[in-house]
């Protein structure tokens, strides 16, 4: 095995920090170098990703059986606390790895119109983008908690610096919240870290592998009301990132003042940090807790989904909407979770996916018309799909997506979740398909103010949706289309290591 | 083993190279004509760096015990000395660059100064009471000269005599404790008073003697209840000596605060380092509500202020209150993310007001509004400050974050959950002023755009402490090596 494949994620982590320390040591005034490095060092984990899909075994599932991750890397960090840099991939992090490399490299092409410092700008996003990776990567536990922190400084600065009018207050308030589920994390690990032990060594360790052998917990931990409250902490922490209600509050604020590629990976990418965490930590480590909160986490799913709707439907702000409307459809991936089936679990994960895909090409539209008209307001438009066709076609194949229309991969996604739900959770299922005609309401809504009836003449002369945008939209509604129609790659992805953790959850019922 | 007066001599080489240096200066301040030059600050850089150097050689172990039993040397003495040394040498580089200190008398300023390292380095070691009492007030004494030094100035003047009344009644206080230990046990000797109270049962003026004692330990560490002083003191006093306070006496007194309870008050063997005076007060809870409460108290207060030395004044009484989370269980293993947080402070402390020095030289003010835009009036100051705050904060990558993950470790491997809790929701606090200075030096739109370039030594020295800064927080394993080494104290 060559360089590569002995430290394929490593470099897919990596590389963008590097391209990262390369901007920063460029003179000032080359701004179209330094986009052009950041493009490049954003692309490298997409070749990365393709050769890590093509030798992924589909076949090992990995989840809590280390010799059954792919593409390990394990060195000992640390060693006088037993920190590890243990890194590897299994169908649970395979697809959140891939849609982040593609994410990002589209997020960057879609920056290329920031004018302000473009350094720094190009150098937090890269860094952001290795935190992104670094989390979907790491085993140990120590390692995640450092790539999770180290996402926060830039997309402080990344929303408080190049964001709206409410720029430092909705920069702030994300830090604090997200702050504050980290804390309790952090306590979470350190009693994980002390009442367990590592069977191979004796001593302590952050492996998270070892935490969901059940064995390896002392007395202390094997306690139930621990548990539960162990659980609850993490939990938390995830809940705030997804976010769950009632810990959503930060995301209008943070995602309506972002500028247009950071919602992007706001959307995209780091809500569905909170969905993994719970998938990779939370689930196998506390099996038996997650059984137990099983019903509260379908229910506040289903909050979720409803409110999420309701909220979107209220707005006169187009990204607001988009906002609320990811609030919406984080819901059913918290939904799909807690039925615990199969059926649930790999929908979840596939909404995970197609949800990163839609809401980060529902952003890019809002960008469009907002770098444009300089306004988001629903009702001041009207009549726009006259002026410009290519944009109003665009904007439709989006929401059509992601009011989950048959042929597009949230369609599928959302009805692997309901089938797998139903037979848990009958009532709640009920419920949230109601949340779905919301959905579909404020879209076709929204739809319909901006695009039809008559046109507003200050909007006549609308500039037509440009190559660039284009670019960063196409591969997007591409793949929505593809995988809507034929999901079997990206199923067959996960599908193994997501049973897998279904039988982990299950066994303790 | 006791060492006579004159076989210790040779094992006593840092005090003497500091006292030498302080001799020297004071013969430069009587020959010399120039008061302003540079030739005394030289000189004690020379002298620090002599006696970090000879510091750096003396054997850690075996551990043994000087001048008939009044002064220790072990590995926990060295790691002081040497903590303290290297903040000295940094502060006398804060000393060179700062502008409120030109202008006046350099000599003396340099004389206080290096005192106080003398002061410390016997304060870290001392194993007597009587021995302790003294080096205390030899910290003391200059530091209320050196808070006071900006003759004229009406903050700095009104912090030396609030620090004067303030350290009085303190030590006072704290004296009168020891005198109670002194005629219950009829020895002077730290490890003997153990000895005696472990042997016999304990009477109450022992706590009484135990709480007196604390609270002149609190006022060096400026522990709530008894950090009053601390805020006005540290916005009165230059610069440089308020860094120099919120590190060197600071980590002093957290050595005479550990090693007086750790040989008095610990089991003798010290291995479960349990509360030997553990059946009638809940010792752990005492001092784990003395933590909390600084912590909460100096971030709380922090919230609202308007000038960065005040801010950062208050933010060190919450670091004093992180600290003592080690301290809380008496265990080696809390001693030693005690040693490691004091060793990533010393960076990212010293380094944020070296900072506040260099934008009050270019802006004339401290307040968080003269940071206005310094984002891109001076990028590498401001992208330094903002290593620092966040290191500060405990954020990951930056060292602080590592600290913080120590002193969190040993509360909860001992179950103190409550604490380890109430310290983490206080890092959430103190993010966020420390990121409001982080808001207007980046985030908000600049008052002013005029550049406000940093020469390239105090560049050179900003890096010197922002790179450990940011390396401890990705590799640490040495530092934290050399603190466990550390926790090797002399019990005899």
């Amino acid at each position: 095995m060559g360089f590569i494949d002995r430290h394929i994620l490593s470099l897919m982590t990596f590389l963008p920090l590097a391209g990262a320390a390369v901007i920063l040591c460029m003179p000032k005034g080359k701004d179209n170098i330094v986009k052009t490095i950041a493009a490049v060092a954003s692309f490298l984990p997409i070749p990365l990703a393709v050769k890590l899909w093509g030798a992924f075994d589909q076949t090992v599932a990995g989840v809590n059986v280390a010799n059954q991750f792919q593409f390990v890397e394990h060195y000992s960090w640390i060693p006088s606390i037993n920190v590890e840099y243990f890194m590897g991939a299994d169908g649970v992090s395979m697809p959140m790895l891939i849609l982040t490399a593609i994410v990002s490299f589209l997020a960057v092409i879609g920056s290329w119109g920031i004018k302000k410092q473009i350094k720094g700008y190009m150098a937090l996003f890269l860094l952001l983008e290795t935190g992104m990776m670094g989390v979907f990567a790491s085993l140990d536990f120590f390692l995640f908690y450092v790539f999770w922190e180290v996402m926060l400084l830039p997309m402080y600065f990344l929303i408080g610096i190049w964001g709206g009018p409410r720029r430092e207050y909705a920069a702030i308030k994300f830090f604090l919240y997200t702050l504050l589920g980290s804390v309790l994390m952090l306590i979470v690990m350190l009693a994980l870290y002390f009442n367990s032990i590592n069977p191979e060594t004796g001593g302590h360790t952050f492996n998270m592998l070892h935490y969901m052998q059940q064995s390896t917990h002392n007395a202390w931990l094997k306690g139930f009301d621990v548990r539960i409250l162990l659980f609850l902490g993490l939990f938390i922490g995830f809940a705030i990132k997804v976010p769950l209600f009632p810990f959503h509050t930060w995301l209008p604020d943070a995602h309506v003042e972002a500028p247009t590629a950071i919602s992007v990976i706001l959307a995209g990418i780091l809500l569905k940090m909170g969905t993994y965490g719970l998938m990779r930590i939370s689930f196998p480590i506390f099996p038996d807790v997650t059984v137990w909160f099983a019903l509260p986490m379908a229910v506040l799913g289903t909050i979720n989904i409803v409110y999420g709707a309701l909220c979107a439907m209220a707005q006169s702000d187009l990204k607001k909407m988009v906002a609320y409307s990811s609030v919406s459809h984080m819901g059913f991936c918290l939904l799909g979770m807690a039925a615990l089936t199969p059926a649930g679990m790999v929908g979840a994960s596939f909404q995970m996916f197609s949800h990163g895909m839609i809401t980060s090409m529902l952003f890019f539209l809002v960008g469009v018309v907002y770098d444009r008209a300089h306004h988001r307001d629903i009702d001041g438009f009207g009549g726009l799909g006259a002026v410009v066709p290519v944009y109003t076609f665009f904007v439709t194949v989006a929401f059509f997506a992601s009011l989950g229309l048959p042929g597009f991969s949230g369609f599928i996604a959302e009805s692997m979740v309901f089938i797998g739900a139903f037979t848990a959770f009958r009532t709640i299922v009920i419920i949230a398909a109601l949340g779905i005609v919301i959905v579909a309401a404020f879209h076709l809504w929204a739809l319909q103010r901006v695009f039809l009836g008559p046109l507003n003449p200050k909007y006549a002369q609308l500039e037509e949706i440009n190559a660039r945008e284009i670019f960063c939209l196409t591969p997007l509604a591409l793949m929505t289309l593809f995988f809507g129609v034929y999901p079997m790659p990206v199923l067959n992805l996960m599908n193994t290591s997501l049973i897998r953790l279904v039988d982990v959850v299950k066994t303790v019922m | 083993m006791h060492l006579g007066n004159f076989a210790s001599l040779t094992l006593f080489l840092p005090e003497m190279a500091v006292t030498a240096t302080i001799l020297l200066l004071i013969l430069v301040h009587v020959a010399g004509k120039n008061r302003q030059s540079a030739a005394p600050a030289l000189l004690s850089l020379a002298g620090v760096g002599a006696a970090l150097l000879l510091v750096a050689l003396q054997p850690a172990s075996p551990g043994r015990s000087l001048f008939e039993g009044m002064v220790a040397l072990d590995g926990f003495a060295i790691f002081f000395k040497a903590l303290t040394a290297l903040a000295t040498i940094v502060v006398i580089f804060m000393s060179m660059e700062s502008r409120e200190l030109a202008g006046r008398s350099q000599t003396e300023y340099y004389i206080f100064l290096l005192s106080v390292l003398l002061g410390m380095f016997l304060l870290a070691a001392s194993t007597d009471i009587v021995m302790l009492y003294l080096s205390l007030e030899l910290v003391s004494i200059p530091s209320y000269l050196l808070a006071g030094y900006l003759k004229g100035k009406e903050s700095s003047t009104e912090a030396a005599m609030k620090y004067v009344v303030y350290g009085a009644t303190a030590s006072g206080v704290m004296i009168y404790g020891f005198s109670f230990l002194y005629g219950l046990t009829g020895t002077t000797h730290m490890a003997e008073i153990g000895r005696v109270l472990a042997a016999g049962k304990a009477p109450l003026p022992v706590y009484l003697a135990a709480v007196m004692v604390t609270v002149g330990f609190g006022f060096k560490i400026a522990a709530v209840p008894f950090h009053m002083w601390s805020p006005d003191v540290y916005e009165g006093a230059p610069t440089p000596i308020t860094a120099f306070l919120s590190v060197g006496p600071k980590a002093a007194g957290f050595a005479v605060l550990v090693r007086f309870f750790y040989t008095v008050f610990a089991s003798p063997d010290a291995v479960a380092g349990m509360w030997k005076l553990h059946p009638s007060i809940d010792w752990t809870l005492l001092f784990g509500v003395l933590s909390a409460v600084t912590m909460s108290v100096g971030n709380l207060i922090a919230i609202n202020q308007k000038n960065v030395k005040r801010l950062l004044a208050y933010s060190s009484i919450a670091h004093a209150g992180y600290m003592l989370m080690g301290f809380v269980l008496l265990t080696p293993v809390g001693l030693k993310a005690i040693l490691f947080y004091l060793v990533v402070y010393l960076f990212m402390n010293l380094g944020a007001f070296y900072v506040v020095i260099l934008v009050a030289n270019g802006t004339g003010g401290e307040d968080i509004a003269n940071y206005s835009g310094l984002g891109i009036r001076s990028p590498f100051a401001a992208v330094s400050l903002a290593v620092f705050l966040f290191a500060l904060t405990g954020i990951p990558p930056f060292s602080g974050f590592i600290g913080k993950v120590y002193l969190f470790a040993e509360v909860i491997n001992r179950g103190v959950y409550w604490l380890a809790v109430i310290a983490a929701l206080n890092s959430v606090v103190s993010l966020y002023y420390y990121a409001r200075i982080v808001k207007v030096m980046f985030l908000e739109d600049p008052q002013e755009t005029t550049e406000l370039p940093v020469q390239a030594f105090p560049r050179a020295v900003i890096s010197l402490l922002a790179i450990p800064t940011l390396l401890l927080g990705i590799y640490w394993e040495p530092v934290a090596r050399v603190a466990a080494n550390s926790v090797r104290l002399l019990a005899f």
